[in-house]
């Protein structure tokens, strides 16, 4: 029996299947590690096609656009990348986590 | 990730099964694990460890780093019964993140106005289980006092696996439950694993009370999922 609980208009692992379908260009970002009070929790997926288009979520918004363009990146080499976030004052990043923690992401390619 | 890994864990989540995505970190390979499989070495003792808590973290494991993608069903309650406890449950359980169905064939108890916004199935558990069976991520609880309604959800539950099964009713009214479903060819062992007089000892009163001693054991049940048959495996 299917799970009801599954949305799959806001499920990211489902939307990046449904684009896959669609012979778009995929890349799937998750949260693999987090430290101090961090936004979504360890696993959490953001999906990314090569137009920008994207789902899900890797932080409260603070970090995503930078995980995006990194993705566009990602999906033109096939190499798989990790990232980290932290303060914004504190890293060499140009975004940050307001809430002071610090997550680590890996972004992949899907195929 | 593998595209053939992606297809693989949407549709163990699709089928409300645990199954975990496991990535080396040094190559970016990938594969799914479904709760179960053998997996060798270190990585089958975090692996294991990681379907246990639930928690997704990454891991040293034979020398190579891996993040483990645990995928966990989301736990569901189903009440057998639309009792005055179940109008106290219902909130309850939704607040504590289990999804809530209620069932009962007294169409005079299952009405939306004693139980707005909670799914409700005002028919026979027989007839409701055929198109929603149980699971091992469901937990039952029969609360109608009534054999006819009662048992063969009991039944149906212990032969699911279910995480947690409760039936309200006194030693009395249960040792004459247990001799029932003995009848119907329930094990003794599985038989056991009937929570009953329901829900934890906090000396509940009132149907909202025993709401609360319903919650907080299926919750104990839930977070402790795995450790008995665990340990019954090492001792056999």
């Amino acid at each position: 029996m299917s799970d009801p609980t599954l949305d799959e208009t806001r499920d990211p692992l489902l939307i990046a299947e449904g684009w896959m379908n669609e012979g778009r260009d995929v890349a799937i970002a998750t949260v693999v590690e987090t430290w101090g009070s961090a936004p979504r929790p360890v696993g959490s997926h953001l999906v990314i096609d090569a137009e920008g288009n994207f789902h899900g979520s890797v932080s409260g918004g603070c970090v995503e656009g930078a995980v995006v363009a990194e993705a566009v990146d990602i999906i033109g080499t096939g190499k798989p990348r990790m990232l980290e976030f932290g303060v914004a004052d504190e890293t060499a990043w140009q975004v940050g986590l307001s809430c002071g923690g610090r997550i680590r992401v890996y972004v992949e390619r899907l195929g | 990730m593998d595209p053939l890994s992606l297809k693989k864990i949407n549709a163990e989540r699709k089928a409300r099964r645990a199954a975990m995505l496991v990535t080396d970190l040094s190559d970016g390979r990938d594969r799914v694990v479904r709760e179960g499989d053998a997996v060798a070495g270190d990585l089958g003792a975090a692996v294991a460890k990681a379907f246990r808590s639930g928690r997704s973290g990454t891991v040293e494991a034979d020398g190579r780093p891996f993040f483990l993608n645990v995928h966990l069903p989301p736990a569901r309650l189903v009440v057998i019964g639309a009792v005055h406890i179940s109008q106290a449950l219902a909130p309850m359980a939704r607040i504590a993140g289990y999804d809530i169905e209620i069932i009962d064939p007294r169409t005079a108890f299952a009405t939306p106005e004693r139980f707005p916004g909670v799914p409700l199935f005002a028919d026979w558990p027989e007839t409701v289980l055929k198109e929603k069976p149980f699971d091992a991520y469901t937990a039952v609880a029969a609360v109608t006092h009534d054999p006819k309604i009662d048992d063969f959800a009991l039944k149906a539950a212990l032969d699911a696996e279910c995480f947690y099964v409760g039936a309200l009713g006194s030693r009395k009214t249960h040792a004459k439950r247990v001799e029932r479903l003995m009848g119907m060819g329930t094990s003794e062992a599985a038989i056991a694993r009937i929570h009953s007089p329901i829900g934890l000892d906090i000396g509940a009163a009132s149907p909202a009370e025993i709401a609360v001693a319903v919650l907080a054991e299926i919750i104990t049940a839930f977070r402790s999922r795995g450790l008995t048959q665990e340990a019954e495996g090492h001792a056999a």
